[in-house]
């Protein structure tokens, strides 16, 4: 294999898994350690200029970092690194005298956004210190989108939730809520230098064509239309006997609300097996905690209706078959089965809906009636019109909805100024020595072994009569430092320096999860093979050394490197060190500074 | 601060016959010198037992005094051990070998703790054929009093102070081969793929195998002008071989050119396959075997490789006509026949 190129920031932003796979690439281990010295502020600093919401995120993220977290490679969980979060937003301090603050001097350019989601909040955020006039278009009475609309109380506390959309509608946007946006052609005539549509996926998917659905009506409902109803106090209760169908995290937001507003018997009914079902782990988890079964495996068949009236539902069981990776559910045979219902909620899916778009505006959109946005730059067609968020490729969640909006406001500020939005800025990127002593790091080089700490919960007796009662009470600051703990430190990178290694082995010989091989260089299949432990989670990059004056190149496996720092206490010839790497993606704020510098 | 080895090992590490990982047969985590060779000796032994399927409780480890007789404490920490006086693990391993002939026995010195204060124990237990691993990790100075040169240090070598040493080196592999010992092999620490093979075949070898390991001392011996430095070392082995061990009943396919091949079939059916790279060496000649160190010698080389073996041989209970059974497992009556055996015996002396 050639020598690994570490100049390239992308091989050891790679290394550090978590903040790899999160979406906006929050530079997650530097957070954590901060929360371990107590510095909550600073760790929700960090946060919030990479993913904007930190208390909303903290409570309610999709986590795709801790699936990465190299950590459960090398035992059975993650680091906690969501709920860590929350721990920065629960304890932090004054955290506005470190945002920017207005009014900014205007550079006479003009945008508009189109629904208050996170997409858009994140747009305005990068776009508003930089002196842009942004108008925010939503049909709600407040900002927040679906954080707002869809996700409960019990899950997100409403004062969480305006304190974070608060910080960015403070920095001088325009409101226009309670507005729907009939056309966007009418937008476009108002003279904006940049419209960007954050509007979401707004429509629930329905079961039209089931018998009993038109006579139902009056007790069947669609899950995320039903939840805003529920979030804008507009519904309060619900029958006794309820059914949700579906297997996401809809339907397990729906079930749950449904005990809180009167169903003592909820049940959710789902067509595929239990564990394909779309829902997190942790949300089937405290659903079934909340007495409602999950029914897998139970495909709907028809509404019965009894004197007029909704009574129940009828499934057909079904079991799945796979072939050539595909599923399929096949019926059992078995007779069908009848559930006694007063309200169903369908919580089966969302898509997308953009009746206000005129389709001649130069806004090309495709055979399943989507934009067509370029995943780079996230602009239409019509190179004034940038979409995001759920808007631009179908429903994801808010850390992808920020994502969408820190690269959208770069392009925006790109076209503004008149340059190349293909030209992307460079991440903003650090690597510096931790080296105090001979055994000493100016990080916990310690690798701790506790597992994984549970977040405590509030009392069902409590939660469950109240919608407003957040069910997670988040750790305290004891359980978030030993938590922190548990974090690898992944950032902290293993450097090589060839010319130093007098091939005394040491590294090797001490490595606790045998990451470092000395053998003679091949192609990377056959010294994949030939690492100390075959390396055969190839997701993992090897890291090579040029060649060393015995002929051999040293290789380390990434793949469950510990970052404990061994490797380098036991070289005599500081051949290893290690160093901080520290890598944040460049918000259209930083871009301007990076302009002004070259 | 890092005095602890995280607990985490690789999760793919895989189990040898016992069920064992190698991460069973490591020890406490080492607090000699960043980079020292003695370090990578210890990794080897793991290497070798783990990779010999033996049961960790049934090794002893034994050490007299110095940096290399610490390094018990850094394998093998289920096993048992015993710390001696300086120079006198020899007599210790004796008694020991000598109550309990089941324990495979490791013993670990240094080049002044078998070259010096300990070079009378040195040569008789070499003599006496002690069924035993026997190695010294030689770095040619007393490490743990801070490098002053050792018998071992060659004439001219330079220490780290600028010294340059005066008197003759006692080369221990060529007194080991002269005073009869069985397993005579030299390696160096920087090179494992020849060592673990070494420290294999050593521990299947019955009688006394000796293995004089070059491991530099980074601290106070591997500067410029050291013979036993990295880079001199580097630069100046030469191999009588390469070898390799096969465990039992597993077929034979390296191929060789005729005649530089050679299989040497242990007590318990594994295979010591020789690969001889050495001119007119023969390695079941005492005579062959120390020509070729001296020859080496003589051309500036370090010979390393096996140099020496005598397959069939007695060792000390076999030449001693002792018990076959440790004496922890033999009754009080046997142990202690009483006083009418006593008379008895004493007769016959008469
Ligand atoms: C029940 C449910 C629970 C969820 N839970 C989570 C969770 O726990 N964690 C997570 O990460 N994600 C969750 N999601 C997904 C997440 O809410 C969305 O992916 C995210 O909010 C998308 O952000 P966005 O900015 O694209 O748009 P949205 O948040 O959908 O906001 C779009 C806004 O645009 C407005 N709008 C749309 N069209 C117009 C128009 N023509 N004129 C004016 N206003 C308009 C809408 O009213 C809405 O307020 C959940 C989704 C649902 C349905
Ligand atoms: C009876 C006795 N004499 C002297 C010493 C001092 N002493 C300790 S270690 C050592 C030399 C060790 O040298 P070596 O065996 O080569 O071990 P190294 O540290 O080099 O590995 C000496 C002389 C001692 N501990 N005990
Ligand atoms: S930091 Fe070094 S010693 Fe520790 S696990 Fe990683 S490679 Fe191994
Ligand atoms: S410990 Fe240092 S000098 Fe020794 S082999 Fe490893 S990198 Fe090279
Ligand atoms: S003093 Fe020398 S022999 Fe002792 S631990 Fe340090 S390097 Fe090894
Ligand atoms: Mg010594």
């Amino acid at each position: 294999m050639k020598p690994t190129d570490i100049q390239n920031p992308e091989y050891f932003h790679k290394v550090v898994d978590c903040q790899y796979a999160c979406p906006a690439h929050t530079p997650v281990p530097e957070y954590i350690r901060l929360i371990a010295e107590g510095k909550y502020t600073e760790a929700y600093m960090i946060n919030w200029d990479s993913n904007v919401f930190p208390g909303v995120l903290g409570r309610t993220c999709d986590r795709p970092c801790e699936p990465a977290c190299r950590r459960g490679r090398v035992e059975e969980e993650p680091v906690a690194i969501c709920r860590l979060k929350r721990v920065a937003a629960d304890n932090k301090g004054d955290v506005q005298q470190h945002m920017p603050h207005g009014p900014f001097a205007s550079n006479g350019k003009k945008i508009a956004l189109i629904g208050a989601g996170p997409a858009s909040l994140t747009v305005a955020r990068d776009l508003a210190p930089l002196g842009y006039e942004i108008h925010l278009y939503d049909e709600q009475k407040k900002g927040g989108g679906f954080m707002r609309s869809q996700i409960p109380s019990f899950r997100l506390p409403e004062s969480v939730l305006d304190e974070e959309v608060n910080y960015i509608l403070d920095l001088g946007i325009q409101k226009h809520f309670n507005q729907y946006v009939s056309s966007l052609k009418e937008i476009l005539e108002m003279g904006y230098d940049a419209v960007f549509v954050g509007s979401g996926a707004p429509r629930g998917r329905d079961l039209p064509d089931l018998p009993g659905r038109q006579e139902g009506a009056a007790n069947i409902h669609i899950g995320i239309n039903w939840l805003a109803s529920v979030a804008f106090e507009h519904t309060s209760k619900i029958g006794k006997k309820v059914i949700v169908l579906g297997g996401g995290n809809t339907a397990m937001d729906c079930c749950r609300t449904s005990r809180r507003l009167g169903g003592d018997d909820v049940k959710v009914i789902v067509r595929s097996p239990f564990a394909e079902m779309k829902a997190s782990p942790w949300e089937k988890e405290d659903a079934m905690h909340e007495d409602i079964p999950i029914i897998d495996n139970h495909v709907p068949k028809s509404f019965v209706i009894k004197d007029g009236k909704l009574a129940g539902m009828t499934f057909e069981k079904v079991h799945a078959v796979y072939e050539n990776g595909k599923r399929k559910l096949v019926p059992t045979g078995d007779e069908d089965v009848f559930f006694q219902a007063d309200d169903v909620l369908v919580a089966i899916g969302q898509e997308n809906s953009f009746p206000w778009i005129e389709r001649d505006l130069g806004i090309e959109f495709d055979k399943w009636n989507m934009p067509v946005v370029d995943a780079v730059t996230y602009c239409s067609t019509n190179k004034k019109v940038f979409f995001g968020g759920d808007a631009a490729f179908g429903p994801k969640n808010v850390i992808t909805a920020v994502a969408h909006g820190h690269q959208a406001a770069i392009s925006i500020h790109l076209a503004c100024e008149g340059m190349d939005m293909m030209q992307r800025p460079a991440p903003h990127v650090n690597l510096v020595s931790q080296k105090m002593g001979i055994h000493e790091w100016s990080y916990d080089s310690t690798v701790s072994d506790d597992e994984r700490f549970v977040v405590p919960q509030a009392d069902k007796k409590v939660t469950l009569v109240n919608r407003k009662q957040e069910v997670e009470l988040g750790f305290d600051r004891l359980h978030g430092f030993k938590e922190a703990q548990r974090c690898l430190n992944c950032d902290v990178q293993t450097v090589f320096t060839e010319s130093k290694c007098i091939e005394c082995d040491a590294c090797m010989d001490i490595c606790p999860t045998s990451c470092i091989t000395f053998t003679v260089n091949e192609e990377e299949d056959q010294l994949r093979e030939h690492t100390k432990v075959p390396a055969h989670n190839k997701e993992q990059e090897l890291y090579v050394s040029d060649i060393l004056p015995t002929k051999r190149v040293m290789v380390k496996d990434e793949n469950v490197c510990l970052h404990c720092g061994l490797c380098a206490e036991r070289c005599p010839t500081s051949a290893w060190d290690m160093k901080k790497f520290f890598y944040n993606v460049t918000k259209a704020v930083n871009a301007c500074q990076q302009e002004t510098v070259m | 601060m890092t005095y602890v080895r995280p607990k985490f090992r690789h999760p793919e590490l895989k189990k040898n016959k016992l069920g064992y990982t190698v991460s069973y047969y490591e020890g406490a985590l080492s607090t000699l010198c960043a980079g020292c060779g003695h370090d990578s000796i210890s990794a080897a032994i793991v290497q070798a037992c783990y990779d010999l399927d033996i049961e960790p409780h049934k090794v002893a480890k034994l050490s007299g005094i110095g940096c290399s007789s610490k390094t018990p404490a850094y394998f093998l920490s289920n096993s048992h051990g015993f710390n001696s006086v300086h120079g006198r693990m020899p007599s210790v391993a004796t008694g020991a070998n000598l109550a309990n002939r089941e324990l495979k026995y490791i013993g670990i010195s240094g080049d002044g703790d078998s070259a010096s204060i300990g070079m009378g124990q040195f040569v008789h237990v070499i003599r006496r054929n002690l069924n035993m691993l026997y190695i010294v990790m030689n770095n040619g100075c007393y490490g743990l009093t801070k490098g002053q040169d050792s018998a071992t240090a060659d004439p001219g070598s330079k220490n780290k102070t600028g010294h340059v040493n005066t008197f003759q080196s006692i080369d221990l592999s060529s007194l080991a081969i002269e005073l009869g010992a069985t397993f005579v092999a030299q390696s160096f620490s920087g090179d494992k793929k020849q060592l673990v093979p070494l420290i294999k075949a050593a521990m299947k070898h019955t009688g006394f195998a000796f293995i004089n390991v070059i491991s530099p001392c980074v601290t106070f011996n591997n500067n410029v002008g050291s013979t036993k430095s990295y880079d001199y070392v580097r630069e100046h082995v030469e191999a009588t071989g390469t070898i390799d061990f096969v465990p039992e009943m597993k077929e034979i396919t390296t191929d060789y050119a005729e005649g530089t091949m050679e299989h040497v079939v242990m007590h318990d059916g594994s295979i010591i396959e020789l690969h001889k790279l050495a001119q007119g060496w023969d390695p079941h000649s005492r005579i062959s075997a120390m020509n070729a160190v001296q020859l080496a010698k003589a051309k500036n080389e370090i010979l390393t490789g096996l140099l020496y073996m005598e397959h069939e041989s007695q060792e000390l209970h076999d030449m001693l006509g002792t018990t076959e059974k440790p004496l922890n497992t033999l009754g009080k009556d046997v142990l202690c026949p009483g006083a009418a055996k006593l008379r008895e015996l004493n007769a016959t002396l008469r």
